[in-house]
Formats: structure tokens, sequence, C-alpha cells
């Protein structure tokens, strides 16, 4: 039976993790995801599961690839600074194949920053935050439900692919109150069977998990592996929706939170007579490249628009190859473009296309 | 009566890469000779660290996984509380437990985390060439104490067990040597001492073996015994450092 809530993002995070069976967080508090830390230490407690405040990130982070390589699904969560720090641990697991949920509820940076929303860390999430080559999922959810949704199918993510899955969101959505509905009876999804994790060598002989690779090209080989997985990844993972996209002159080019502010854009300016559309990519890695490339199709101008100085721009630049087209709009350090300046930004790029600029409108 | 050498089940039958006269080899066998009496070969995993002893899954023929420089403690906790009846204990040398992750060693010790730690303190980083870790002594040179170390520039030998006694969530710490049959017999004895008592849900327990690395050192491998036993020992005094009853 389905019931209805009022619900924070965070707790709507915790409550997807609970639901899809995971049964081990750790975690340090850190303001805006401290609803998120909170309710886990409950929430755990209440169905048999571990809950640890660490004494550091670095920990939290490590204590998840302990939890994940003894065979439970593990989570730990955090905002900007702390996720920092944890870049460490999520290389580590990322060359190690084991799978785990992290949720970054980004703020303003850099360094200590403040604590209004962001989306600062897009680099470090979907370029890999640390050292080496390696990728994550990473999932970029716009409203509460999707901070419910994104979490209880990140695990099953993690499981098929034996990679760490990021859940990217922004401040907003982690304190913002929203409804949220769930099947009661919903269960575990994805469950896999994990032969390789270290539980004690019952009648086989001593296993190990590790990312020391020092024999001849052995670390080449484990390289090529992964890349074979993230191109796999790559084929079947990608996700993005458009709103009112198709033939229009103008597309507006966002995620989480920022896509909402921009589809309620595309009405006004459709009523002021602009053809307006938004696209939206829900998974940031894999980029959905090929889906931007078909919905803004040639003639089509491009706006991106994020809180940061330009991140993902560079993403979409790399999808269409066409930088004439592609404008951006950002602001940092907790600014949140408005709607107001987001239409003002698209009636004056709309006015400099009419003026005969290489952007024609059709 | 002939007494043939044996490998104990739990060990692999290849050669180390350790340097003649390490410790290391010697404290993995008694290591796994425990585990062997104990029976809890399949039951076992242990935490490697980074350092010279990083490949001991290589020697161990029981589940063992790699941490992150320092984290070893961490994801040891983490281990040990989704598998609360497996026998699980870390495995770290100086660098990796007095230097990087000391936050993690005294952290899960005040949790009262019900695992081991087998703590090798030969007063230098191993694998990256001798350098000065906090356990290296006064007056002694490595490649990054040139001068010596000098108490003014840089600072103590760290007294890790000391430091741990006064948590209360700590049950067993001693510290042993290997410089002569009788420390070896010791050092046995107190690994399975401090495994049987997380069998039992006591808690925290750590080792420390006091352990030679002639190679950095600079000495033969009897030598580096010798300073260990005239030496070493002064600063770091071997015994039960806190052994709580019940
Ligand atoms: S460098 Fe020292 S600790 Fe490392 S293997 Fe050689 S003797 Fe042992």
């Amino acid at each position: 039976m389905k019931k209805r809530y009022l619900s924070t993002g965070n707790e709507a995070c915790g409550e997807g993790a609970i639901r899809a069976g995971c049964r081990f967080y750790a975690g340090y508090p850190i303001t805006p995801q401290n609803e998120l830390i909170a309710y886990m230490s409950r929430r755990m407690e209440e169905v048999n599961g571990i809950f640890i405040q660490s004494e550091s990130e670095l920990s939290a982070i490590n204590m998840v690839f302990g939890a994940a390589a003894a065979g439970v699904r593990a989570m730990t969560s955090s905002s900007s600074p702390g996720i920092s720090l944890k870049q460490e641990g999520i290389s580590y697991l990322a060359a190690c194949e084991l799978p785990a949920v992290i949720v970054n509820v980004m703020r303003g940076g850099p360094g200590l920053g403040n604590i209004a929303p962001s989306q600062s860390d897009y680099f470090q999430a979907v370029k890999g935050g640390g050292h080496g080559d390696y990728r994550l999922i990473v999932l970029a959810p716009a409203t509460i439900q999707e901070m419910f949704d994104f979490t209880y199918e990140s695990f099953a993510l993690a499981d098929k692919y034996r990679i760490p899955v990021m859940i990217l969101a922004d401040g907003m959505l982690g304190q913002m109150m929203e409804p949220l509905e769930f099947d009661e009876d919903i269960q575990p999804s994805g469950i896999v069977e994990k032969p390789w994790v270290m539980t004690g060598a019952k009648a086989r002989p001593g296993g190990s998990i590790k990312s020391l690779f020092l024999k001849g090209d052995s670390l080449e080989q484990h390289n090529e592996a992964l890349q074979e997985k993230y191109r796999n990844i790559t084929n079947n993972e990608k996700r993005s929706e458009t709103y009112k996209a198709a033939g229009a002159d103008i597309i507006i080019v966002s995620y989480g939170t920022i896509y909402r502010i921009a589809c309620s854009c595309v009405d006004k300016l459709r009523q002021n007579g602009i053809k307006a559309g938004a696209f939206r990519p829900i998974t940031l890695w894999p980029f959905p490249s090929e889906e931007i490339k078909s919905t803004a199709k040639k003639n089509t101008q491009i706006l991106v628009v994020e809180m940061s100085a330009g991140q993902m721009v560079e993403d979409v630049r790399l999808a269409i190859q066409d930088d004439e087209r592609i404008k951006f709009l950002g602001r940092m350090g907790g600014g949140i473009p408005s709607e107001e300046e987001i239409v003002k930004e698209v009636n004056r790029l709309v006015g400099e296309c009419r003026r005969g600029d290489p952007c024609v409108l059709s | 009566m002939n007494k043939k050498f044996t490998k104990p089940k739990s060990m692999k039958d290849v050669t180390t890469h350790y340097c003649s006269g390490c410790g290391h080899g010697i404290i993995h066998r008694l290591i796994c000779e425990v585990i062997d009496e104990l029976d809890v070969r399949e039951n076992t995993v242990a935490i490697a660290p980074v350092g010279c002893a990083v490949l001991a899954y290589d020697y161990w023929d029981f589940d063992t996984m790699e941490a992150a420089h320092g984290r070893t403690p961490a994801v040891a906790t983490a281990v040990k509380r989704v598998l609360p009846d497996r026998l699980v204990f870390t495995y770290q040398g100086d660098g990796d437990l007095a230097a990087i992750g000391t936050a993690e060693i005294i952290h899960a010790g005040n949790r009262g985390e019900n695992f081991s730690v087998i703590f090798v303190n030969n007063g230098v980083y191993g694998m990256t060439g001798g350098q000065m870790a906090p356990t290296t002594l006064l007056g002694q040179t490595t490649a990054t104490s040139q001068f010596t170390r000098r108490a003014e520039k840089e600072g103590f030998p760290l007294k890790i067990l000391e430091m741990m006694a006064i948590l209360p969530g700590v049950v067993y710490l001693e510290r042993t040597s290997l410089y002569s049959i009788k420390e070896i017999l010791q050092t046995k004895k107190a690994i399975k001492k401090a495994f049987q008592s997380q069998l039992d849900k006591k808690g925290f327990s750590m080792v420390e073996v006091i352990s030679p690395c002639p190679t950095y050192w600079g000495l033969s491998p009897v030598k580096a015994m010798e300073r260990i036993e005239k030496e070493v020992v002064k600063e770091y005094p071997l015994g039960v450092v806190k052994e709580l009853a019940g």
C-alpha cells in the first residue's frame, strides 16, 4: 500500500537507503546533511543495522569499505568539504570494485565556503575526485521523491556493477520538505550473489581484496577491465529527461533543483511566444551526450544553467561540439539563479540571435 | 627423534619478499600457528597495512584485504561489526598505526571495538626506504633524520600502548619482541591471548611486537636482534601494559 509523507530530502534519502536493504551507515556531522546522519542513527537501530558516527570522514568512508567487503549494503553521506576528505577512500572503493553509496549534499565552496546550496562539486563527482583512472555512477535528484527513489535504486546499481555510486544533491534538496510517497512493503531490489566477499575462507583458499598490482602489466590489465566496465555502464545506464524540448529554439540544460526552475522558465517564455524547452541529465556520469545532441538539433540554442562557475557546461560542449550555440549562466558561492535571471538571459540570447548572430533561430 | 620443519596450515607454501633477518616473516608464522591452534582459519578476516607487510595476503591462506594507509582500524571496525563471530585482526606497522592512522587506532580502541591489532614496531618506514617513524629512537639516524632524531626538532618516540592503556574500551595490551627464542614464544602467547580475548568478546586487544629491520638499521640480522635487546627495549619496555580481568 502506498503511503504519503511530508519529508526533508535528507530523511527521504535515508529511508530510501533503509528500504534498499542498506544495513551499514557511517558518517560525520556536517551541514546541510545533518538530518540524514541523525535519521540513520535512529533507523539503523530499528532495523537491526549498524550505525557508526565515525571520528572523521576518512574513517567513515573506510568503514564503508570494510562493510562492503564483508558483503553488506553500505552508505555514507556528507557535504562538500567532507566529501573532499572521502576522496582517498572512494578511489580505493573504485579500485577494489566494492559497491557502496556516497551521498553529497553540496554546499558552497571552495574551502569551508558556506552552508548554502551549490553545484560546484560536479567536476569532483564526475571526473573522479580522487587519484587514478576511475568513475562513479552519479545520480542527480531534483525532488524529495527522487532523493528517496534514486537512493533506493543506487544500491542495486552499485551491486550490479561493483562500483561506488554517488547521489549528488544540492543543499536545497537536503533540507527542503515535500510530499514523499512509497509502497510500505517495498523490498530491496537487485540483490546479487557476492562470491568475492571477505567473510572467512570456508572450504576454499584464502581470498583477498586489494588495489596494489605490482607485477608486470597487471595494473594496466586491471585498468583495462575497469574501463570495459565503465563502457558497459555508459551503454546501459544513461538517464535524462526533457520538457517541451521538441522543436524548441532554445533549450535550457540543467540538473537538480535548477531543472525545476528551468521548467517554469520554459512555461513563462512560451507564454511570451519564445519556443523554449529544457533538458536534464539525470545521470551526470555516464553523461547523456547522445541524448542531449539529438534533443538540441542543428540550430537550437543552448543555455546551460548551474549553481557553479560552469562545470557541467564542459560536458555539454563535448557532447554538442559546437561552442557557438552554447551559452552559460551560473551563480556561485550559494547563489541560486532565479527565474527572472534565466528568463532575462534567454530573452537576451534570443534577441541577439534575431540580430543575426550565428545562433540562427528557425 | 627428528623434528621435521613444517609450515602452519594457514600459511601458503611460498617464499616471502622480506629481507633476510626481517621480523615480519616470524610474526606472520606465529599468527598462522595461533590461527591453526584455535582452528579458526575459515573464520578469519585480516586487514593488511600499507608498508612492507602489504603483501601479507600472498603468504596467509585466509581472507585478507588491504586498507588505505592508516585506515586499517576503520576497515576492521566495520568488518567486525558486520561479522561479529569472525576473528578479525589488523596487521600494522609503525607508519600505518602510529603516524598516519593515529586517529583511527585511538577511536577504534575507545569504542572498544572487539578486534585485535598486531602492531609491528621496527622504528622506521621500511617500504619507502628507511625514513624516520614516530617510534624511531632518539639519536637514531634514518633517511629523514640524517643528523639523528633530536627531541627538540623531531619530538619523542611515541609509546602507543601506554597511550591506549587509559582508554576504558581497551582490554588487553602487551609488548613483546623477537630477539630470543623465549621472546618469540612469548610473542606467540600474547597473540593467542589477544585472539582468544576477542573470541571471548572482551573488547579491543593489541600486541606490539618490537621487530628488527636489519636493512634500514644498517645492521646484520644478528646485530639487529642484539640492538633490540640492548637498546630498543629500554625505550619500549616489554610485558603486559594492560589486562582487564573478566
Ligand atoms: S625493509 Fe625492513 S621491515 Fe621491510 S622487509 Fe626489509 S627488513 Fe623487513
